[in-house]
């Protein structure tokens, strides 16, 4: 008996969700809103990943050296740096690597390179680029730096100048920034999620109070409530993947369009290619909400009718 | 406490009052009885306690005072899923029809079987034998929307008939149909009670109970003030 009767709340939803074409097709509508929302999530959350990382990466601490400091002694330092935890890389830049460089930099300022050919030597020392895991980090390399283990074989202080002290404001402007932006984003798109799901929810609630004399019809003539319910959750879940499928395909030309924008403007990421490829996890999200967010509704929306 | 479905049942409302919160009686202590297989009209000005007695019938609402048998049993203290099997054993035909927009004639009458929990079987058996019992054989596919006001009343009996129920209760069956449809709605409707149903008619029409010559039952400020065994409609 359960299986004939799950069979038939099944059939019963499917033709209520067809034969009320038009108030199917309003909460389709509505629903692809929600579901366009909490897609585009997921494309936010991946461009805010992507540019927080890449500004991440972008800030790093520079240790000169004196001109006189030995390469070796430069090396061992390197060495010292990257077994310690917080540090994600150290790159060495040697003193010719500099002095190429800056020669690269002010090449269409003869000044500089006409006194720079008249001291006859270099005067630039070589420099460590070191980057952290986590920009709050920065802090305790450059502690590390002023102490006094980094010194030279011969005991000699041979770090000129860690150009944290000077950059410090900034990166922690720039870590407080990273940090309330992912806050921001997260409360922003969860009030946005909630906006949304309640507009559908009350979407649902309407279609399911125009059959609220049928619901009185179906309780007077002894049917369950599980019995008047199924029906409308199986209609609920329908609109949820019907939504969620049209919600999808919404976002191939819409992506599509946006890739080569975002490519050009966030740093790499191709929201047309992302989509792509983590379309599985796009289709569970989108789809899956639209039919959780489908059932639950008419779920509870029925219940007020079955008091009878 | 189970209901169990009787052949021929007895109805007993014993001192049954229903006070609204805003102290308006519906119902002062009404005491009367059906006897099985019985034709009782109930009639009354709008507001005299009809809807609220029949009400009472189907555990729809609950009394304020005093109780309603269906036999020995008591249905406002049945559980709720007594009720609905309660509910199965009655049919009940409403003036607006009620019927379910978006199911089909044949659909509807299945949904009443299919709650009972009957088989694809009976319904593809019954159904038919219904709608040809009140005519209507040849609109079984279509929608309520697309029948007239006597062939949706003649399907909201067929509904009420198809599980072979104990009672069959009409709230003012006729009152929204032309002189011949409601000729032919009461025709149906005594030949059930003849087929050993036992049949409550409310109505507003004259004419109605006055061919009928059964028992009439008339209803004032939620009392009863005249039952008479062959009535006739006075008010």
């Amino acid at each position: 008996m359960f299986r004939t009767n799950l069979k038939r709340i099944a059939k019963s939803g499917f033709f209520g969700f067809f034969r009320n074409g038009f108030v199917s097709l309003s909460s389709v509508l509505v629903m692809i809103i929600t579901l366009s929302v909490i897609g585009s999530v997921v494309f936010f959350g991946a461009i805010l990943n992507v540019s927080l990382e890449e500004i991440r990466n972008k800030v790093d601490v520079n240790v000169y050296f004196v001109t006189t400091a030995l390469e070796e002694d430069v090396l061992v330092i390197k060495d010292s740096l990257e077994v310690l935890p917080e540090v994600a890389d150290v790159t060495y830049v040697s003193r010719e690597e500099e002095l190429a460089s800056f020669r690269v930099r002010h090449e269409n300022d003869q000044f500089t390179l006409q006194a720079l050919d008249e001291l006859g030597e270099n005067p630039l020392g070589a420099k460590l680029n070191i980057k952290a895991k986590e920009p709050q980090q920065y802090e305790g390399i450059s502690t590390f730096l002023q102490g006094e283990n980094i010194l030279s074989k011969n005991g000699t202080v041979i770090v000129d100048n860690v150009n944290y002290l000077k950059n410090k404001d900034a990166i922690d402007k720039l870590s407080q920034i990273i940090a309330s932006a992912g806050r921001f984003g997260f409360i922003f798109t969860l009030i946005l999620v909630v906006m949304s799901t309640l507009i559908t929810f009350n979407t649902i609630r309407l279609v399911i109070f125009i059959s609220r004399e049928e619901i009185s019809v179906m309780r007077l003539v002894g049917a369950s409530a599980l019995y008047i319910r199924g029906p409308f959750v199986v209609s609920g879940i329908m609109y949820g993947i019907v939504a969620g499928l049209v919600t999808l395909i919404i976002f191939y030309p819409f992506t599509l369009w946006l890739g080569k924008l975002t490519e050009d403007f966030f740093i790499g990421l191709n929201l047309f290619d992302y989509y792509i490829s983590n379309f599985a996890q796009v289709f569970l999200l989108v789809v899956g909400s639209g039919i959780v967010i489908g059932a639950v509704s008419s779920y509870l929306a029925v219940k007020r009718y079955l008091k009878i | 406490m189970l209901y169990t479905k009787y052949q021929t049942v007895m109805i007993y409302f014993d001192k049954v009052s229903k006070i609204y919160p805003d102290n308006s009686v519906a119902l002062d202590k009404i005491t009367f009885s059906i006897e099985p297989q019985e034709f009782v009209s109930i009639v009354g000005h709008s507001g005299a306690g009809k809807t609220t007695l029949l009400k009472m019938l189907l555990a729809e609402d609950k009394p304020t005072e005093g109780k309603v048998f269906i036999e020995s049993t008591d249905i406002h203290s049945l559980r709720a899923k007594d009720i609905n099997n309660f509910r199965r054993s009655i049919g009940v035909v409403f003036q607006d029809f009620r019927l379910l927009s978006n199911k089909t004639v044949f659909e509807n009458i299945a949904f009443a079987m299919e709650v009972a929990g009957r088989s694809e079987e009976e319904i593809q058996a019954d159904v038919p034998y219904v709608l040809n019992l009140v005519d209507l054989s040849n609109k079984v596919w279509n929608f309520p929307h697309e029948l007239s006001g006597g062939e949706k009343q003649r399907v909201a009996i067929a509904r009420a008939i198809v599980n072979q129920p104990d009672i069959i209760i009409a709230d003012e069956p006729t009152g929204n149909l032309d002189p011949v449809n409601t000729y032919e709605i009461v025709q149906i409707l005594k030949k059930i009670n003849d087929l050993g149903t036992m049949v409550i008619l409310t109505t507003h029409n004259k004419g109605v109970i006055d061919s009928l010559a059964r028992r009439v039952l008339t209803m004032e400020n939620g009392r009863i003030i005249r039952d008479s065994k062959e009535g006739t409609y006075v008010i």
